[in-house]
């Protein structure tokens, strides 16, 4: 499997655009009536400055969440980065994840992948849009709030420094619908969007990556169930 | 126009009167300032979702008893949602909790349209408590049990049993009486309850009385009798829409009171020991909705049980 460019939404036919639309509206109404997911923007305000949202990773209810908090104008510029092999299983996720997220969807198999991720992750910057990623690479099951993060922001923050950066917490996905369960249980969610970083003049690879991960740590709520 | 009718209207304008009025000051204290004052903005968004609350249950009135239960089943979700959101659970006890919102919730609030007030009164306390642990030790882990299993029970008996005792006051009526006027029974709690609330806070400041809970909440031996006196006087006034006579309002007012600013002080200190401030934000200017309803939670029940007493007795 190969990376894929998402379809322009100008090519494909109008009720295509239209079931896209209103696939799009109803995930949104879906993900507020059960979570009540409330966005807190405590480092950065809703502006429509291009932005890179790195997030951490729980649940397959992480990209749909952050896409639901933001406000519709910048919803319509935001895409998410997400994996060739899962969003293109069916042809509902296909759906979903090409023409509903306008997912810029990457081969994350390292050894045998013939594109260069940061090839479509760039040109989607440069085509304007901002975009949601999740730099552990994988969901997190494990006890610790975060893994290693993959080298991927550092590449962004490097090829394209006026871009902002924004470290974006979701809490408490996890529990409303954890792995192997089927029915979503309706706990409240947020989505915690923190300061910007940026790469620091001379800050190599691995403390770049550290100082990401640790703001974005940081912004994990301090209650306890 | 029938009799009651002709009360909710009255008392639908009665109340719009008031909110107008705070409104109206609201507006002048926005304008007498030069600047923004957040102390002024929190109040109107206050008053902007007493307003809402007030147009909601209005309709839900007029249209009658299902509403009122439908209108009550959605805060209890709201509430159980808040509560479950920071209670202790694992894993193991992700069906229970399905469970208590999908089926238990429903259920309860079913038990009040059907009038089944023998099962209202033992399904949670009695039924779910026995055999919901049961569903979480099925899945067989037993690590913080007590806790999770606890926390779950209290959940349920506070956002779901207390709160559906105030649907559950329209079965209080005397026979003799035009069937519907229950609904007014909600509306008195809900009124006394509220208002004992924010004369508690009001005129608790700043005149160096006791506090009860030092380091938990602001409220003050002094701040609690004005909100009696408060829920009282309330009462008093709308008497005329209770099954009891006047003195027999005032009294019912103040016990309502009594049990809710009991009830505000427990829900503190559990919101303290989970570290919120809030429960959510989902009520601009107030919070989430146990911090609307934690009052009329707690009062809810007490106020149930008396008036049902003072019948059989009186």
């Amino acid at each position: 499997m190969t990376s894929v460019p998402a379809p322009e939404p100008a090519r494909l036919p109008a009720w295509r655009r239209f079931a896209a639309r209103v696939a799009g509206q109803a995930i949104v109404l879906f993900a507020r009536a059960i979570t009540a997911v409330h966005a807190d923007w405590r480092g950065v305000g809703p502006s429509p400055r291009q932005r890179v949202y790195f997030a951490n990773h729980v649940s397959n209810g992480d990209m749909p969440m952050i896409w639901s908090v933001l406000p519709h104008h910048l919803r319509q510029k935001t895409r998410p980065v997400a994996a060739a092999d899962y969003w293109l299983k069916s042809p509902l996720r296909a759906f979903a994840g090409a023409e509903v997220f306008r997912a810029v969807l990457i081969d994350r198999r390292a050894g045998e992948r013939t594109d260069d991720p940061m090839v479509a992750i760039l040109q989607a910057l440069d085509e304007g849009a901002s975009l949601i990623i999740f730099p552990e690479g994988q969901r997190n099951q494990g006890p610790d709030p975060l893994l290693p993060f993959k080298s991927g922001l550092y590449n962004i923050a490097s090829a394209r420094p006026e871009v902002e950066l924004v470290p974006t917490w979701i809490a408490n996905l996890n529990s409303v619908m954890p792995k192997g369960e089927l029915i979503p249980l309706p706990l409240m969610c947020s989505v915690i969007f923190g300061e910007p970083v940026a790469l620091r003049e001379g800050e190599d690879r691995r403390d770049f990556l550290t100082r990401a991960a640790a703001a974005l740590a940081a912004l994990r709520p301090e209650t306890r169930p | 126009m029938s009799p009651l009718m002709r009360d909710i209207a009255l008392l639908a304008l009665a109340v719009a009167l008031v909110l107008l009025a705070l409104t109206l000051f609201g507006e002048r204290m926005r304008a007498r300032r030069p600047q923004p004052d957040t102390a002024v903005e929190v109040f109107m968004t206050r008053v902007d979702s007493w307003w809402a609350m007030f147009i909601l249950f209005t309709l839900a009135m007029l249209a009658g008893s299902w509403a009122i239960i439908l209108l009550f089943a959605v805060a209890s979700f709201a509430a159980l949602r808040e509560f479950y959101t920071y209670s202790a659970r694992t894993k193991a006890d992700h069906l229970s909790l399905a469970l208590a919102f999908y089926i238990i919730l429903p259920v309860q609030f079913l038990l009040v349209f059907f009038d089944l007030q023998r099962a209202f009164a033992v399904f949670i306390p009695v039924g779910v408590f026995l055999l919901l642990p049961f569903v979480s030790v099925l899945r067989g882990s037993t690590e913080r049990f007590l806790s999770r299993v606890s926390e779950t029970q209290w959940g349920l008996m506070i956002a779901v049993f207390c709160l559906s005792h105030i649907p559950a006051l329209m079965w209080l009526q005397r026979p003799d009486q035009e069937p519907g006027r229950g609904m007014l029974l909600i509306a008195f709690l809900v009124l006394v309850v509220q208002t004992g609330d924010l004369a508690a806070f009001y005129t608790g400041r700043g005149r160096g009385w006791k506090r009860i809970v030092p380091g938990l909440s602001s409220k003050t031996w002094g701040s609690a009798a004005s909100g009696l006196a408060a829920a009282a006087g309330l009462g008093l006034v709308l008497f005329w829409i209770t099954p009891f006579g006047p003195l027999g309002a005032a009294a019912m007012a103040a016990v309502a009171s009594l049990a809710g600013q009991v009830g505000h002080l427990v829900l503190s200190a559990i919101k303290r020991d989970r570290g919120l401030r809030d429960w959510s934000h989902l009520i601009p200017g107030q919070g989430g909705f146990l911090d609307q309803l934690d009052s009329v939670i707690f009062a809810a029940p007490a106020f149930f049980h008396l008036t049902r007493l003072w019948w059989q007795t009186g």
